[in-house]
C-alpha cells in the first residue's frame, strides 16, 4: 500500500509499523539508536512507546525527523549521542506528580533508579512516569557496600530493565555515603569484564579516575561533595585534573546544591551533571529543575567559549587609544 | 436470580472493612442511614494494622501540599469528637492522646533541614517552636544527649489505629450494622447508577455504594475501568517494641529526620516506617528492620533495652500528587474514599463525614481537593 512519508509518496508493506518506516529513512539522517528522533502520523506526534504498536492506514502522511541531527550540542556516552547534559535521580520527590513536572522541565534524558528501592514490574509508579517522559533508564547499585554485593545487583537489574548499562556504586559506610574506592574498582572490572556499560560514582581521585578508565568503564563520576549535601564542588582542582586526563566522558555525580554548583562543573569541562536531591528537595522543584537546566547548558557553553585569563589589575574594555573595541 | 431479600437491602454498602470504610460506615449510621461492610479478609486488616496512628498535620508537613495541609487540619480538627464518640458508645480506649511531638534534628546537618520546615510551619501560621538540646531533653529525657536542638508541635496526637478498628467494629455492632466477610466481585449497574454490589455470596442491593478498597483501588476489578483511580501500593515496614506503661521510653511521639517513634498507652513504641516503591510486595526485610531500629537507637537509645514485638509490612494507598481520592464518579452513586497514602489514619474522620455527607446530597466542602475528577485532564 502506499502512504507519504517525508512528503514523498512510498510503498509499503501492509501491517509496517512506525518504527519500521523509521528504517525506510535514510540511515544517515537518523542516528542508528533513534535518539533525538519524532514521529508524526497525519500531523500528531506519535509517542516513543508506540512506534511498535501503529500502523499507518493506506493514504497516511507520515514525518520523521531528527530533532537535532549532529550538531555540536550533542555528546557522546556508551556508544549513544544525547542532547541533554543533565542526568537526574529519582529520588526525594514528595510525589509523582512533583517529579514527572520537574523531570519535564530539567530536560533530561537519562534518570537513574535504585534497583534496591523500586520493583521495575510495579504498576503505576515511578516506572510508569519515566516511562511516559520516554527517558533512559540507568540502573543504579545504590545501598550496596561489597564488590560481590553490586556485581549480584548489578546483573539483577540487567534481567529487570533489559540494560546494560549501569551505575556503579559502592559506598564505605551509611554516614558520608562515600565509595569504597578497592570495592569499586574490583566491581568495576568485573561488570565490564561481563559485558556491562559501567558509570561509576567514584571519589575526587585523578588517580582513581584514571584506574577506573584504565578498567574499561564508560565514563567516570566523580563526586563534587558528599550524596545529598548539597555542598558543591569541594575540590574543583581534582575535578579539573580527572577531566583533563579523561579519554572518557566526566560525569560530576553528586554534591550539587543549586545551580552555580552545577554551572561549575560544566566550566570545568565536565560532559554532564547528574542530580537528585537538588531538585527534587528544593522548596519549589519546577523552579529549580528549570534552573538546572540553563545552569548546565550556560556552563558547557562559557567552557566552549574560552574565558578570560584573571588579572591582578583592571584592563579596560574600552581601550584608551585608536578605535573603541567592538566586541 | 438475584436474592434481594430485605437482609441483603441498605441505604448505603461500604466496600472494604479498613479503617475509612469502617469510619464512614460509623458517619453514615449516624446520619440515619442503614448500612452493611463488604470486607473480603477481616476488618483493619490492611494498611490501618500496620499504621503508627501519628496525627500529625504540622510536624507532617511538607513544601508544596497546601490542600492536602487544610485537609488534615480539618480531620486533626475533628478528631477528638469522632474518638470520644466512639469510645463513650464502646466504652473502649482507641489509644487517641493529645500527647504532642517533639521533632529532633541529632547533629547540624538535620538542624538545618529541621529549621526549613519550621519556618515553613511557622510561615502557615501553625503552632511549632525551636528548643535547645537542654529544653528538649527536660521534656524527654531519653532521647540522645548529642542532639543539636528540636521542634516542639503541642498540637500533634496520637490514636492506636489497631485500638480504633475494634472500637468501631463494636460500636458499629451496637448500631445494627452488619459486616460481611465477602469479596465484591462486580457493581450491579441500573443504567449509570449503582444499585448494589455482587459477591460470591450473593448480591447486596443499596442505594448507594463507597469503594474504600485502600491500596488495591488501582487493580480492583469489581470497579469498573473508568472510574478506578490512580492508585498504587507504597510499602511500610514497622517494628514494635514493648516497654513498661509505668516508666514509658517517650511522652510524646519523636521523630528525626529518617525514623519516627509513636508511643501507646500500654508502654508499647511503634517505630516507622520505610517507603519503598516496591508493588503489592509486603515482606519484612532485615534491612528495613535494620534501618529502622538503627535510626530509632540513635534517636532514642533506651530502644535497645524494649523487648522486640515483631515487625510488620503494609500497603499504602499512594497517589500521584499524595492527596486521597474521594467524590462522585461517573457511576451514579459510586463514591471513592481511598488514595490517603500516609495520612489515612489522620483523614479518617474528614473522609467519613464527607462521604455521608455527600451521599446525602452535600457538596464536597472540605475534601473538594480530592475529587477523583482531577485526574481526567491527564489521558
Amino acid at each position: 500500500m502506499e502512504i507519504k512519508l517525508n512528503g514523498e509518496r512510498a510503498e509499503i508493506a501492509e501491517g509496517s509499523t512506525i518504527s519500521d518506516l523509521i528504517g525506510l529513512v535514510a540511515g544517515d539522517r537518523i542516528p542508528a539508536d533513534r535518539h533525538g528522533v519524532a514521529v508524526a502520523l497525519d500531523g500528531e506526534v506519535v509517542p516513543r512507546s508506540q512506534w511498535d504498536g501503529i500502523s499507518p492506514s493506506a493514504g497516511a502522511e507520515v514525518e520523521v525527523v531528527a530533532a537535532i541531527q549532529g550538531g555540536s550540542g550533542q555528546w557522546e556516552l556508551g556508544g549513544r549521542s544525547w542532547t541533554s547534559r543533565l542526568i537526574t535521580g529519582s529520588g526525594g520527590f514528595r510525589s509523582l506528580e512533583a517529579m514527572e513536572s520537574a523531570l519535564a522541565l530539567s530536560g533530561t534524558e537519562i534518570i537513574t533508579v535504585a534497583l534496591r528501592r523500586l520493583d521495575p514490574e510495579a504498576q503505576g509508579s515511578v516506572m510508569d512516569v519515566i516511562r511516559k517522559l520516554g527517558l533512559f533508564i540507568l540502573p543504579n547499585t545504590a545501598g550496596c557496600y561489597t564488590a560481590r554485593d553490586a556485581v549480584k545487583t548489578a546483573k539483577l537489574a540487567r534481567e529487570a530493565f533489559g540494560t546494560e548499562w549501569i551505575k556503579l556504586e559502592v559506598i564505605g559506610d551509611d554516614r558520608t555515603l562515600l565509595p569504597d574506592a578497592p570495592e569499586l574498582l574490583r566491581a568495576a572490572e568485573e561488570l565490564v569484564g561481563d559485558g556491562f556499560t559501567v558509570l561509576p560514582y567514584t571519589n575526587d581521585d585523578p588517580i582513581l579516575a584514571a584506574r577506573l578508565e584504565a578498567a574499561g568503564c564508560a565514563a567516570v563520576m566523580p563526586l563534587g561533595a558528599p550524596i545529598g549535601s548539597g555542598a558543591g564542588i569541594r575540590n574543583p582542582y581534582n575535578i579539573s585534573i580527572i577531566v583533563e586526563n579523561a579519554k572518557v566522558p566526566v560525569i560530576l555525580d553528586a554534591g550539587i546544591g543549586t545551580a552555580s554548583d552545577a554551572t561549575l562543573a560544566m566550566e570545568l569541562g565536565c560532559a554532564a551533571v547528574l542530580l537528585a536531591s537538588a531538585v527534587s528537595r528544593a522548596e519549589n522543584p519546577d523552579l529549580m529543575a528549570t534552573a538546572m537546566k540553563h545552569a548546565v547548558e550556560a556552563g558547557h557553553a562559557a567552557r566552549q567559549a574560552g574565558r578570560i585569563p584573571k588579572r591582578l589589575y583592571a584592563e579596560a574594555s574600552t581601550p584608551d587609544e585608536g578605535f573603541p573595541g567592538l566586541g | 436470580m438475584k436474592t434481594r431479600d430485605k437482609n441483603r437491602t441498605s441505604d448505603a454498602i461500604v466496600v472494604g472493612g479498613g479503617l475509612i470504610g469502617l469510619a464512614t460506615a460509623w458517619e453514615l449510621r449516624e446520619a440515619g442511614a442503614s448500612v452493611t461492610v463488604l470486607e473480603k479478609e477481616s476488618p483493619g486488616c490492611g494498611a490501618s494494622r500496620v499504621a503508627a496512628g501519628m496525627l500529625a498535620p504540622i510536624g507532617e508537613l511538607d513544601f508544596g501540599e497546601p490542600e492536602l495541609l487544610a485537609m488534615n487540619l480539618k480531620s486533626r480538627e475533628l478528631y477528638p469528637d469522632f474518638v470520644g464518640k466512639i469510645e463513650s458508645e464502646t466504652g473502649l480506649d482507641t489509644g487517641y492522646r493529645n500527647c504532642g511531638a517533639l521533632h529532633v534534628a541529632l547533629d547540624r546537618d538535620e538542624s538545618g533541614e529541621l529549621k526549613r520546615i519550621m519556618e515553613l510551619q511557622q510561615s502557615h501560621g501553625l503552632d511549632s517552636k525551636w528548643l535547645g538540646p537542654m529544653a528538649a531533653r527536660d521534656l524527654e529525657p531519653g532521647i540522645s544527649p548529642s542532639l543539636a536542638g528540636a521542634v516542639l508541635v503541642e498540637e500533634d496526637a496520637v490514636v492506636d489505629p489497631r485500638a480504633l478498628v475494634e472500637a468501631l467494629r463494636a460500636g458499629l455492632s451496637g448500631r445494627g450494622v452488619r459486616i460481611e466477610i465477602s469479596e465484591a466481585t462486580g457493581l450491579v449497574l441500573e443504567g449509570d447508577r449503582v444499585i448494589g454490589v455482587e459477591t460470591p455470596a450473593g448480591t447486596f442491593g443499596a442505594g448507594a455504594v463507597v469503594a474504600a478498597p485502600g491500596a488495591e483501588a488501582g487493580i480492583a476489578p469489581w470497579l469498573p475501568e473508568e472510574v478506578r483511580p490512580p492508585v498504587r501500593p507504597v510499602k511500610g515496614q514497622v517494628v514494635e517494641l514493648g516497654g513498661d506503661p509505668e516508666d514509658p521510653a517517650c511522652q510524646r511521639i519523636l521523630g528525626s529526620e529518617r525514623v519516627y517513634i509513636a508511643p501507646r498507652p500500654d508502654g508499647r513504641v511503634i517505630l516507622g516506617a520505610t517507603v519503598e516503591e516496591m508493588g503489592f510486595d509486603q515482606r519484612v526485610t532485615g534491612g528495613g528492620i535494620h534501618e529502622l531500629l538503627r535510626e530509632a537507637y540513635r534517636l532514642l537509645p533506651d530502644v535497645a533495652e524494649m523487648e522486640f514485638l515483631g515487625a510488620t509490612a503494609g500497603l499504602r494507598p499512594g497517589t500521584p500528587d499524595n492527596l486521597p481520592v474521594i467524590g462522585r464518579t461517573e457511576i451514579e452513586g459510586l463514591i471513592l474514599a481511598t488514595g490517603h497514602y500516609r495520612n489515612g489514619i489522620l483523614l479518617a474522620p474528614v473522609t467519613a463525614k464527607s462521604v455521608a455527607g455527600l451521599i446525602g446530597g452535600e457538596e464536597p466542602g472540605a475534601i473538594g481537593a480530592a475529587s477523583p475528577h482531577r485526574f481526567e485532564r491527564e489521558e
